[in-house]
């Protein structure tokens, strides 16, 4: 950490889809307006942490502490009140709704805060041209930047994204990336969750690192050793 | 896990328990007992037993078409008209003989349910079971509207037939009371055998998951289309026989879905779906609840109501479910279980 | 076949469109409670007729006019339906469509025998008095019921105001959000669980509006829900699943079938066997335009919602 005061801290975070557990153990800890990536090998559970996180998975009281408050016991749109917003893997924006409905329930239940559908707009121009068309109208990037916009209308203070670069091209990931930056600017916390490491080690403050489940590395994410990361990112 | 795991298996599929097979003494014994009640019991008691024995059918092939195939129909009621009404067109319109009609009934419904099938099975889920129930209505609204079976008031078997099925009456009864028994017991038998059959276990999958078993090679859709004939057939048969032993029908006695169908799914649900002992337990239920409650009107139905309900919610697998969780009791398996063969 | 040339053919068809409207509210509620949270409600026909005995208990107790019952069976049936979903329905939700069916089977046959315990099987209606035999003149010398037409505004009324509902209001935006996908409904910061007690409670406060308008059109009894849920049944699978003027169409086709079975088939028949036939052709031509619809269309006629 870095010297920040404690946002959200998880303690042997553990988690289970019916009787499959998918992670083990994990203490975690992000400081307020921190950038935390968490890298990891395809299965290693960084989704299922991102959803527990978000309330999405049953998790224990006492596991998930959140600004001074416990959270693990909260269901997800009481965790989504509280602050915390997730941008899905997948994007999963609504098929009947359009681009600025979408949107809108974004805001609907969240807080209030800098974040309104006119800045969602500023920031990210191509939505405001495409907002009467439907959602699943919109180009994979497109359809990315609309649920990070949807994310951030309930003006999170911890927003967590979950593979926003999965399958666009290299240029809008770059884009997407440079507006990260931009909500970042805003005082918000970020937890990114990503499988490409140097695209996430440069985003990031500090990392940790996923393998089956658990914690197998965390570190400042610049000026790590890379064969370090390699070796707990496969677990070789 | 991992393949190697499995291939290296401690464990043997075992397709029978020590309690399956003592289970099979009982209900074989058992079944002596009631095969000789005409030589010691009453009429009231054979009357009452054989009506146990059909619904216990009944509740056998409602428990196959949706707690295994998934088919979940409030329709059946169809069946059972169809081989009422076909019982007494064959015996009073061609003379042919009460026994014999019984077995046309079940054909006639068989070839019934084909195109049926093929028209219902375009709803999904919910709207499946909404399907059957209307078209079980057009039959009894069908069947009102031609005079030479009676139309809307009904229609009742002439006393030459009824003879002709035994001149004396007592013979008569103690020889419906076979049927009734034989009928059922070749039923549940099938059902039985069929669930440990090939079938069983693609059905088991369906019911599991359908786009899995979909995916393994299993064709869901004429598993199901089976299911759902077969159980049409036996419908029907049990439908000319209850018929031929009430000697009256009516369009709302056949296609009764009170008598014909929610007394069964209540029997199923709240003895458990998807075994084949739950609906065993579920008709005791029934018809303890039933004598008991006989003289309050339908607060029986209101009570099974609420108990049915209270099961879904709180015990979906039903009372023999929460016995057989308990004690481990299954007598009789049709499922293929994994256990530790014993050490040698 | 002389009758053939004396049929009042614009009569039949405007009556059978209009009562039509009747069926699409009776659609609304089973419609709403299936697009939103995939929950066919098959006590849907015995909560019409609940609703109905309620109407007809406001009627009894205060004398006035059915209509004005409205203004208490709609406010309690909402509260009910909120209730039922809230303390049963939620329960049943979930991958497997046995719970919610099995229970709402349940539900409707404790409904219907209560009904009979408490109120008998005899046949009930409510009198609306002059209201139900008024009528007027339209051009072309077309003569219309006054209480058919007042159906078909409360049933265009009701839809668009549905629609007004489910496409403008951030409560109508929820619905559709969790209707497409529940489970991220939640991280946007929906409560799912209430949100179907909302819905429920809408559903059950259209129920009441299409009960109180049939209690006064059609005498009902306790065992009367089965055929008004066969109805709304029909009515939705016409029009196609989850859509919300689909419904109005397959309302007013299923309408137009019964009147067209009652003034034209029926006799049709009739003639044909040489035997005069019951009067169920009606709803027969309607269960078989229903039919023949399931067979050359089977997601309807307006198909929204595949799966």
């Amino acid at each position: 950490m870095t010297g920040t005061a404690s946002l959200l801290r998880t303690t042997a975070l553990s988690a289970w889809y019916g009787d499959f557990q998918a992670i083990f153990d994990i203490d975690f800890e992000i400081g307020m307006g921190e950038t935390v990536a968490v890298i990891g090998a395809n299965g290693a559970g960084k989704s299922t942490f991102l959803r527990a996180l978000a309330g999405a998975l049953d998790t224990r009281p006492g596991m998930l502490s959140y600004d001074g408050n416990d959270i693990g016991h909260l269901p997800a749109h009481e965790v989504l009140r509280r602050g915390i917003a997730l941008v899905p893997e997948g994007r999963k924006l609504f098929q009947s709704l359009s681009v600025e409905e979408n949107l809108q329930i974004g805001g609907d239940h969240g807080r209030t805060g800098p974040w309104t559908l006119k800045r969602v707009f500023d920031l990210f121009p191509v939505l405001a041209e495409r907002r009467v068309q439907p959602a699943t109208s919109l180009s994979g990037g497109q359809q990315q930047m609309c649920a990070i916009g949807r994310a951030l209308m309930a003006n999170p203070r911890l927003l967590l994204c979950d593979e926003i670069s999965l399958g666009l091209a290299p240029v809008i990931i770059r884009e997407l990336y440079e507006r990260l930056v931009t909500i970042a600017a805003e005082g918000t916390t970020l937890v990114i969750v990503e499988q490409d490491i140097n695209r996430a080690l440069e985003a990031a403050d500090r990392f940790y690192c996923f393998q089956k489940g658990r914690v197998s590395l965390q570190g400042p994410a610049r000026g790590f050793d890379r064969q370090a990361i390699t070796a707990a990112y496969f677990g070789l | 896990m991992n393949e190697s795991q499995v291939s290296a298996s401690p464990f043997i599929v075992e397709r029978s328990t020590r309690v399956s097979q003592v289970s099979a003494v009982v209900a074989t014994l058992g079944l002596a007992v009631l095969i000789s009640l005409p030589y010691w019991g009453s009429t009231g008691s054979m009357r009452l037993i054989a009506e146990m024995a059909y619904f216990l059918a009944l509740a056998q092939l409602w428990n196959l078409l949706a707690g295994y195939a998934g088919l979940v129909s409030v329709g059946q009621q169809v069946y059972i008209g169809i081989g009422g009404y076909v019982l007494f067109a064959s015996a009073d319109w061609y003379n042919v003989h009460p026994l014999l009609a019984i077995l046309i009934s079940g054909i006639a419904a068989a070839i019934i349910s084909l195109p049926m099938a093929l028209i219902v099975f375009r709803l999904r889920g919910a709207y499946f079971a909404v399907g059957t129930w209307v078209v079980a209505e057009i039959f009894n609204l069908f069947v009102a509207q031609v005079p030479k079976l009676g139309g809307g008031s009904g229609y009742s078997l002439t006393p030459d037939i009824v003879r002709s099925v035994a001149p004396d009456r007592a013979v008569r009864e103690m020889l419906m009371y076979w049927m009734a028994l034989a009928l059922s017991v070749a039923i549940i038998a099938m059902v039985y055998l069929l669930l440990r059959s090939r079938h069983g276990l693609a059905l088991t999958a369906i019911r599991d998951s359908e786009s899995a078993s979909e995916s393994l090679g299993v064709d869901t859709y004429r598993t199901k289309l089976m299911i759902y004939i077969v159980t049409a057939l036996c419908s029907g048969l049990l439908g000319g026989f209850i018929f031929l032993q009430k000697l009256r029908i009516s369009p709302e006695s056949a296609f009764s879905i009170n008598d014909w169908t929610v007394v069964v799914i209540f029997m199923v649900v709240i003895g458990g779906i998807g075994t084949m002992e739950g609906p065993i337990l579920g008709l005791l239920i029934y018809f303890a609840m039933r004598e008991l409650l006989a003289d309050y009107g339908s607060w029986y139905l209101i009570l099974l109501g609420v108990v049915a309900v209270a099961v879904m919610l709180t015990a979906r697998e039903g009372l023999w479910g929460l016995i057989a969780k308990r004690y481990d009791l299954h007598p009789f398996p049709v499922r293929r279980r994994l256990v530790r063969p014993p050490a040698s | 076949m002389s009758w053939i040339s004396d049929i009042d053919w614009a009569g039949v068809l405007i009556q059978g469109a209009l009562i039509g409207g009747l069926y699409a509210l009776f659609a609304i509620g089973l419609s709403l409670a299936f697009g939103i949270m995939r929950l066919v409600n098959i006590a849907h026909g015995d909560l019409i007729v609940l609703c109905a005995y309620v109407a007809m208990i406001v009627v009894n107790a205060t004398g006035v006019h059915p209509l004005w019952s409205i203004a208490v069976v709609v406010p309690v049936m909402f509260v009910a339906g909120y209730l039922m979903q809230r303390s049963l329905l939620n329960f049943t939700l979930g991958p497997s469509i046995l719970p919610p069916l099995l229970v709402t089977f349940g539900i409707s046959v404790i409904i219907q025998n209560v009904l009979l315990e408490v109120f008998g099987a005899d046949t009930r209606r409510l009198n609306a008095g002059a209201m139900e035999t008024a009528s007027i003149t339209l051009p072309g010398d077309v003569t219309v019921g006054v209480f058919p037409l007042v159906i078909f505004s409360v049933a265009l009324l009701s839809l668009g105001s549905l629609q007004y509902l489910l496409y403008r209001t951030k409560l109508g935006r929820a619905f559709r959000a969790t209707s497409d996908d529940a489970g991220t409904a939640e991280l946007v910061g929906i409560n799912n669980r209430h949100l179907y007690c909302v819905a429920m409670g809408i559903a059950m406060a259209f129920t009441a509006l299409a009960a109180v308008l049939f209690s006064i059109r059609t005498s009902f009894d306790p065992s009367s829900g089965a055929i008004n849920l066969i109805f709304a049944f029909e009515a939705v699978i016409i029009g196609g699943l989850g859509s919300l003027w689909g419904t109005l169409v397959g309302g007013i086709i299923l309408g137009v079938s019964q009147s067209l079975g009652g003034s034209v088939v029926g006799p049709l028949v009739s003639d044909l066997i040489g035997n005069p036939v019951a009067a169920q052709w009606q709803i027969l031509t309607g269960h078989i335009v229903f039919i023949i619809v399931l067979i050359v269309k089977p997601d309807g006629l307006f198909p929204r919602i595949r799966d």
